[in-house]
C-alpha cells in the first residue's frame, strides 16, 4: 500500500537524533489519547537557530518517523526556515490530498503526504511537530506562521 | 446420573446467510471494492434490518413524547416504549421496573455513581443510607475495566474523600484473587467489575466476588457490556445488585443503554439527572419524585432506540443466546490458535476458552498496533487498535496498545481467515523476521 513508504519504514526503525539530550530551553509531552502514543520533545536554542532537537517517542511507526524527519529537517536551522516547513508539512497532512506537498521545502516528511488520505493517521504523523510548536511557545517562539506578526 | 448437554453447534453456513442478509451493512465494501470483514463488534455491533424498521416504525406510525399528553398517539407511544422495557426486562431475566433507560452503559456507571455521592450529600433521605460514602469508605474496582467503569469511580472517590482500591489481573489474563480478603473489606461500600472483558475476553467469576460482597454489606456493581450481548444473561442468577449495559453492542441503536437494579436497591438509591417526568409533586421550593424507574429517567426518552434495542433483544432471541455463544466460542478457537501458530504475535488476555469471551487482543512483536490496524485496513478487515479505553490494563501488559478482533453473531469461519491473511503480510511491510 502506498501509505507504507520505505522511507517511513527506515525512519520508524532507527530513528534519526533520537533520545533526550542536554541543554535545552524547553521539553514537552504530548500524547495523542485515542491510541496511547507519546512523545516527549525538547528544544534547545541558539538565538535564531534550533540548536538541538532531542526526543523520546513511543508510537506508530507514522509518529516516530514523522518525529524523526522533523529532527533531521529543522536541528540547525533558523526560526523562518522551521516556519516555513511547519506550515508547509501541516498543510500537506491535514489538505486531504490536495496539497501534494513539496519535496524541496519538506524533504524525507514528502514520504507522509499518503497520510493526509487516512483522516485518522493525520494527527500521528501531526504529533511531533505539535510538540515542537508547544516547545517553541515555551520559549517565546511562535512557530505558526498566521499568527506570527 | 447426569447425561452433560451435547455442545450446541456454531451458526451452519446456511444460517449464517441468512443471518448475514439481515445485516445491510454487511454486504457493503471498503477500500477500492474489498469485502468489509467486520471484526470490530465488541466496539459498536451492526444492525439488522429488524432494529432499522423498528426504529423507524416508531416515527412513522407513534411518534409522541412518552408518558405525557392524552392523546392517541402519545398513548399508543406510551405503550410502545414500556413495551419495550418489558421485552429487554424478558431478555435478562429481570422485571419490567428495574430497567432503567439511560443513553448508554456509561451514563448508568455514572448514575450510579452519583447516587453515592448525592447520598453523601442528603440526597436520597433515609432509603438513600445504603448509598452514604465517605472518607474511612472504600471503592473496590479492577485492573481490567473499561474507563466507563473506572473514571467514575475515580470521580467519586475525589467528591467524596472515600478511597478507591483494585484487584489485580494475572500474566494470563485472570483476575487475582488471591488478595481479595485484604481488598474487598468491612470498609467497602461498592464494588465495581467488568463481566467480560472488553480488551482480554476474559469471563469474570461473579460469584467469588458477589460471595465475598455480600460477607462485608458492599453493593455490587457489574458491567455488562461486553457479555449480555453475547451469552445467555439472567440477573438473578448473577446474584448482583446493578448492571449496566449499552444497546448499540447488542445489534441494537445507538443512544440507548440500560441499568438494571434490584427493585429494594434501586428504590433506595438517590437521583442523578433530575427534571421533567421523574417527578411526583413540585412546588417552588422542592419536589418529590416519582418510583423507580421513572424516578432516573428525567426528560423525554428516547423511545425509538428503546423500541430499537427491544427489536434487538427479540433478534437475538430468536437465534437463541445458547446458539450466539456457542457460535461465538468456536470462532474465538479460530483465532487463538490462529494466534498460537503465529509465533510473532503475543496474545493479551487468556489464552484458553474456558470462561472466555470473543474479544481477542495481541500485539504484533515489534509492530505498533496503529500500523496493524491500517494494514488490516488496507485488506477490508475492521478491528479496533489502541487501548481500548482501558489504559492501565494496557500499561500492565506493557503494551502501549494492541489489536483486538472481536465477534458477533454474524462472523464466518470464513472471515477468521481473510484476518489472517491480511494479518501475513505484516510481518513482511515492517522487516519482522517470522
Amino acid at each position: 500500500m502506498d501509505l507504507y513508504q520505505e522511507l517511513i519504514i527506515e525512519h520508524a526503525k532507527r530513528p534519526h537524533r533520537a533520545g533526550l539530550r542536554a541543554p535545552f530551553d524547553a521539553e514537552v509531552h504530548h500524547v495523542n489519547p485515542t491510541c496511547g502514543d507519546e512523545v516527549t520533545l525538547r528544544v534547545a536554542r541558539d538565538g535564531d537557530v534550533l540548536s538541538d532537537i532531542s526526543y523520546d517517542s513511543l508510537g506508530c511507526s507514522i509518529s516516530v518517523a514523522s518525529g524523526s524527519m522533523l529532527a533531521d529537517l529543522l536541528t540547525g536551522e533558523n526560526l523562518d526556515t522551521a516556519r516555513t516547513t511547519f506550515a508547509a508539512v501541516r498543510s500537506m497532512l491535514t489538505s486531504k490530498g490536495a496539497d501534494p506537498g513539496d519535496e524541496e521545502v519538506i524533504g524525507d516528511a514528502i514520504a507522509l503526504a499518503g497520510v493526509a488520505k487516512y483522516p485518522a493517521r493525520v494527527k500521528c504523523a501531526l504529533l511531533s511537530w505539535m510538540a515542537l510548536a508547544d516547545a517553541l511557545a515555551k520559549t517565546g517562539v511562535n512557530l505558526s506562521e498566521e499568527s506570527h506578526v | 446420573m447426569t447425561v452433560p448437554a451435547p455442545a450446541l453447534a456454531a451458526f451452519s453456513d446456511q444460517e449464517l446467510a441468512r443471518i448475514r442478509a439481515d445485516f445491510p451493512i454487511l454486504s457493503r465494501t471498503v477500500r477500492d471494492g474489498k469485502p468489509l470483514v467486520y471484526l470490530d463488534s465488541g466496539a459498536t455491533s451492526q444492525k439488522p434490518y429488524a432494529v432499522l424498521d423498528a426504529e423507524r416504525g416508531w416515527y412513522t406510525e407513534l411518534n409522541a413524547a412518552p408518558h405525557r399528553g392524552a392523546h392517541a398517539l402519545s398513548e399508543e407511544g406510551t405503550e410502545a416504549y414500556e413495551g419495550a422495557r418489558a421485552t429487554i426486562a424478558g431478555f435478562i431475566g429481570a422485571r419490567a421496573d428495574e430497567i432503567v433507560f439511560t443513553k448508554n452503559a456509561t451514563e448508568a456507571i455514572n448514575a450510579v455513581a452519583y447516587a453515592f455521592s448525592n447520598s453523601a450529600a442528603g440526597g436520597g433521605g433515609g432509603a438513600g443510607e445504603r448509598f452514604r460514602i465517605g472518607p474511612g469508605d472504600e471503592i473496590v474496582v479492577t485492573q481490567m475495566e473499561h474507563h466507563a467503569n473506572l473514571i467514575p469511580w475515580q470521580e467519586l472517590s475525589a467528591r467524596t474523600g472515600a478511597s478507591l482500591k483494585w484487584l489485580e489481573v494475572t500474566d494470563d489474563g485472570r483476575l487475582d484473587l488471591s488478595r481479595v480478603r485484604e481488598v474487598i473489606t468491612e470498609r467497602t461500600k461498592v464494588v465495581a467489575f467488568v463481566h467480560a472483558s472488553n480488551v482480554l475476553g476474559t469471563i469474570n467469576p461473579v460469584d467469588a466476588i458477589v460471595a465475598r460482597a455480600r460477607k462485608v454489606g458492599a453493593l455490587v456493581v457489574l458491567d455488562a457490556c461486553q457479555s449480555v450481548p453475547h451469552l445467555p444473561i439472567d440477573v438473578a442468577d448473577l446474584g448482583v445488585d446493578l448492571l449496566a449495559f449499552s444497546g448499540h453492542k447488542m445489534l441494537g441503536p445507538m443512544g440507548i443503554g440500560v441499568l438494571w437494579g434490584r427493585r429494594e436497591v434501586l428504590d433506595a438509591m438517590p437521583v442523578f439527572l433530575t427534571g421533567g417526568s421523574m417527578i411526583e409533586t413540585v412546588t417552588m421550593e422542592r419536589a418529590t419524585y416519582a418510583p423507580a424507574p421513572q424516578k432516573f429517567e428525567a426528560g423525554v426518552p428516547n423511545a425509538a432506540q428503546a423500541i430499537g434495542l427491544a427489536a434487538a433483544c427479540n433478534y437475538l432471541t430468536n437465534l437463541g443466546m445458547d446458539r450466539v455463544s456457542a457460535h461465538e466460542h468456536a470462532l474465538t478457537g479460530i483465532l487463538l490458535d490462529g494466534l498460537r501458530e503465529r509465533p510473532w504475535t503475543r496474545l493479551i488476555g487468556p489464552d484458553s476458552l474456558e470462561n472466555r469471551g470473543g474479544a481477542v487482543s495481541f500485539v504484533v512483536n515489534g509492530v505498533h498496533a496503529h500500523d496493524v490496524g491500517q494494514i488490516l485496513d488496507e485488506h477490508g478487515v475492521a478491528v479496533r487498535v489502541g487501548h481500548h479505553c482501558a489504559w492501565p490494563l494496557h500499561r500492565r501488559f506493557k503494551a502501549a496498545a494492541t489489536t483486538r478482533a472481536s465477534l458477533a453473531p454474524y462472523n464466518t469461519p470464513e472471515e477468521m481467515t481473510a484476518f489472517f491473511a491480511a494479518l501475513d503480510t505484516v510481518p513482511g511491510i515492517f522487516g519482522i523476521e517470522v
